[in-house]
């Protein structure tokens, strides 16, 4: 197998394991969706266009609230720019990628398959097709994330609430931090953002917790370990 | 505005979101330094994504007692820990919750 194919199936490998929570996710948004009054055409078109889970819940829960379309888009660009992390993250690896590959691989840039592509490019630094990694891994996501939709739009209803399986959407993200939680600066950053975000979220507005939450524990890593830093030299 | 064109423009919003920095950003801006606290983001981004799905209840306030989830989340740090598996830390979570909903 060639080194295009290969990158492209690990990535597909790589999110497998993360796709089993975004499986009920989809079906809520679904279900969530054709509850609020949105035709099944409307709710396709948010999954295809939008492309992101929890701004998408977002839309659904303002909109019943019948907030207005500038609190809407401004509440889903913030809960969406923790992207710009993501992108700021990966742009190293992609810096030589052609405008049409950036706008692809940027069009599938979701948490899972940042995730995942991140460690995988720091390990292949001189792969020039490492970028197949993230297409392969967001395109995995896609996939799931449209077929859910779908289900949820026409079989939803099925899904008994009591199951509780949005719990399974904090413990995606959990199993994705587990390694860092042997790091001291890093269980301290954690602990930082978790407590802002939990704190902060009925006074942060426009459901922005999220970037806030992330960009203040970001300035007290460069703190940290700017001292660390220092203390060894 | 119509549904549509809210969609449109949240969809727009959202892919700029992740394309602006990739479009922006060339390698030669980056040095060990900026590294160092960028290999920082997923602990400062998810955390904020994980703890308040834990301890806020669904009207938004902070639930520590009868809380299934917490002690859940305890056993799935402690098994992602101890196994460094993905798939067996989201399911012990889950399994562990099951138990306590459930029995």
């Amino acid at each position: 197998m060639n080194k295009k194919s290969k990158n492209f199936l690990k990535g597909i490998k790589d999110t497998s394991p993360l796709m089993i929570p975004v499986i009920p996710f989809g079906i809520i948004f679904g279900v969530l969706a054709i509850d609020i009054g949105l035709s099944p055409l409307t709710t396709i078109a948010m999954s295809v266009i939008i492309f992101g889970g929890a701004s998408q819940i977002i839309f659904l829960q303002l909109f019943s609230a019948g907030a207005s379309s500038l609190v809407i888009l401004s509440s889903v660009g913030a809960v969406n720019s923790r992207h710009l992390l993501y992108g700021t993250v990966l742009s190293e690896h992609l810096s030589d990628l052609s405008l049409t590959w950036k706008i692809i691989v940027s069009y599938f840039l979701v948490d899972q398959a940042f995730a995942v592509s991140n460690d995988y490019f720091k390990n292949n630094k001189k792969d020039k097709y490492k970028y197949l990694h993230l297409l392969g891994g967001g395109l995995n996501c896609w996939t799931i994330w449209q077929v859910t939709t779908i289900i949820g739009i026409y079989l939803g209803s099925i899904i008994p609430e009591k199951l509780g399986l949005s719990f399974a959407i904090p413990l995606t993200f959990l199993a994705l931090l587990v390694n860092d939680f042997r790091k001291l600066i890093n269980v301290i950053i954690i602990l930082i953002s978790g407590s802002i975000a939990t704190l902060g979220y009925q006074i942060i507005p426009f459901k922005a917790y999220v970037i806030v939450a992330a960009t203040v524990s970001l300035f007290v890593a460069y703190v940290i370990t700017k001292i660390v830093n220092k203390y060894y030299e | 505005m119509s549904n549509f064109a809210l969609i449109i423009y949240c969809g727009l919003i959202t892919f700029l979101t992740r394309f602006s920095m990739i479009a922006i950003l060339k390698r030669e801006m980056f040095n060990d330094r900026i590294r160092e606290v960028l290999s920082f983001v997923p602990s400062a981004i998810f955390p904020a994504i994980i703890f308040p799905a834990i301890f806020l209840d669904s009207y938004g306030s902070i639930q520590l007692e009868n809380n299934p989830k917490i002690l859940a989340t305890i056993i799935a740090v402690c098994i992602g820990l101890f196994s460094k598996n993905i798939l067996a830390t989201i399911l012990s979570g889950l399994a562990t919750y099951w138990f306590l909903i459930f029995f």
